[in-house]
């Protein structure tokens, strides 16, 4: 297994990758590809889930080292879970991104990982927040991350119009995620998106041969 | 909260004693080559089939360039429904593997259950993270229970993976090759082991750390069929390796008795209670 991780800085399994979230009127959508890699050039699963459910109305949105990664939404589960319980009413999105924020802040010597944290709660709406990876904690109404999202900023910025409608916004996603799979080689795979509003949560899923095609392809 | 007498509450962050001595070990040989850990150099596979799970392994453990165990076991026992192979260095795979069937096996009596699949797993991830990668185990997790049929992926540093098919070990991308050709949803009980055996045996013929024979296990709701081996390789020598001998097999020349005499220092009595 080592011939497959010679000089990536991430040891083991790393979710080179492309995740987004932006916010629309009501709602949030929420979306990443689906390719793991080790090292460069091998890809060790072609369907990871990268969208974590961490508690009913809130998601968050996995890049960096797999397993750092799903240890540290376990632990967040967790703590998201009890603390809903203390106050008898489910978590604020700002809670669940500083949780986050604090697992990756007290260990960010050992940890290589960063999230994108979305959701719906009744006081603020629909919001997004993003945990960079020594603990940085920042809401923003769109966001991207992981490898891929070096080549969508242009994008991002360009198309994206505070109070889209759900079709839109969902059809704005797509089209990121598709050219940052397009043009990162650790990027790939299918695209999740999770569209969450105060009415529920619905997944959906574009397979790569069906995700929109850009020009020369 | 869980049975609590599974782990005890390990303590916060990582430990790294180990490595402190492992450091001090190299030392101690100064300049000259610390032995290699045995590894499983293996190709290891796994299939989700119509009733169930289909796992393989090839039998060759080795040390450095020697084969050292030509009918080694790496498909490991965890409890009646759940089965694992383990690719990397093989006392890793053999511990890791053990203390789990055994902690599966109290959570089982003390709470009456079967296990499931999904819980050997999340034991696995937070013991390797906490490891941080220092416990070489490249696992493939096997089982069925009362959700489905499950395979899943765990390795060193942690990180699990649900997959409908698999391969690990330094086999692993001749095998894959095979797996993502011939794997179909639902497959009945003999294309999947065809297909599992056509898989380890692409990692035996394509890579040199793996060999010998093919073991295969497939595990249904009904029960788990076990068999070892499935193939024998077709370079199997015709050494006897029995050496036993029968009693005056090896002449007596001389013989000599000298008697003990042994005297009585001290005796104690000591009553039992039995009230």
């Amino acid at each position: 297994m080592e011939k497959h991780c010679t000089e990536s800085r991430v040891k083991g399994v790393s979710t080179g990758t492309t995740i987004l979230a932006a916010v629309f009127d009501g709602g949030v959508v929420i979306g990443s590809d689906s390719r793991a890699s080790m090292g460069e050039e091998y890809v060790s699963s072609k369907t990871i889930n990268k969208v974590i459910q961490v508690h009913d109305r809130i998601f968050c949105c996995i890049a960096g080292s797999l397993a750092d990664a799903q240890a540290i939404t376990k632990a967040a589960k967790f703590h998201l879970s009890f603390h809903s319980v203390q106050m008898e009413s489910p978590p604020r999105v700002m809670a669940a991104a500083s949780v986050l924020k604090d697992l990756c802040y007290k260990n960010r010597e050992e940890l290589q990982a960063g999230f994108i944290t979305a959701g719906w709660d009744k006081k603020n709406g629909p919001q997004v927040y993003v945990v960079a990876l020594g603990g940085m904690l920042i809401n923003q109404l769109v966001t991207i991350a992981g490898s891929g999202s070096t080549y969508i900023y242009g994008y991002i910025d360009a198309k994206y119009k505070p109070n889209m409608t759900k079709e839109e916004c969902l059809q704005f996603a797509t089209n990121a995620l598709a050219l940052a799979m397009g043009r990162d080689n650790v990027s790939g795979g299918v695209a999740h998106l999770v569209v969450v509003t105060e009415k529920g949560v619905e997944h959906v899923v574009v397979p790569g041969d069906k995700l929109p095609k850009f020009h020369d392809e | 909260m869980a049975l609590a007498n599974i782990f005890e509450t390990p303590a916060p962050g990582f430990n790294f004693d180990n490595t402190a001595r492992n450091a001090a070990l190299n030392g101690l040989f100064d300049g000259g080559q610390t032995p290699k850990p045995l590894k499983t150099g293996t190709t290891i596979a796994g299939v989700v089939f119509k009733d169930g799970v289909v796992l393989g392994a090839d039998t060759r453990a080795t040390s450095g360039e020697v084969v050292a165990d030509k009918m080694c076991a790496k498909i490991h026992y965890i409890s009646p429904n759940i089965y694992c192979c383990g690719a990397g260095t093989a006392a890793d795979t053999e511990k890791t593997t053990d203390l789990l069937s055994s902690n599966l096996t109290i959570y089982s009596l003390n709470s009456g259950r079967n296990p499931r699949v999904v819980m050997a797993v999340n034991i696995l991830q937070d013991m390797l993270y906490r490891y941080h990668g220092q416990i070489g185990a490249n696992l493939i997790l096997g089982g069925v229970d009362c959700t489905g049929n499950h395979l899943y992926t765990v390795g060193p540093y942690g990180s699990v993976n649900k997959v409908p098919y698999l391969s690990m070990g330094s086999g692993d991308l001749a095998a894959l090759g095979i797996l993502e050709d011939g794997f179909k949803p639902d497959l009945e009980l003999e294309p999947a082991k065809e297909l599992v055996r056509a898989a380890i045996q692409a990692g035996i013929m394509n890579d040199l750390g793996s060999g010998n024979n093919i073991d295969i296990c497939v595990i249904t709701k009904q029960g788990v069929d076990y068999i070892r081996p499935y193939r024998e390789s077709q370079y199997k020598d015709k050494r006897k390796t029995k050496y036993k001998y029968p009693p005056g097999a090896t002449p007596i020349l001389t013989e000599k008795v000298v008697p003990l005499k042994l005297e009585v220092v001290q005796e104690t009595v000591q009553k039992m209670e039995t009230a």
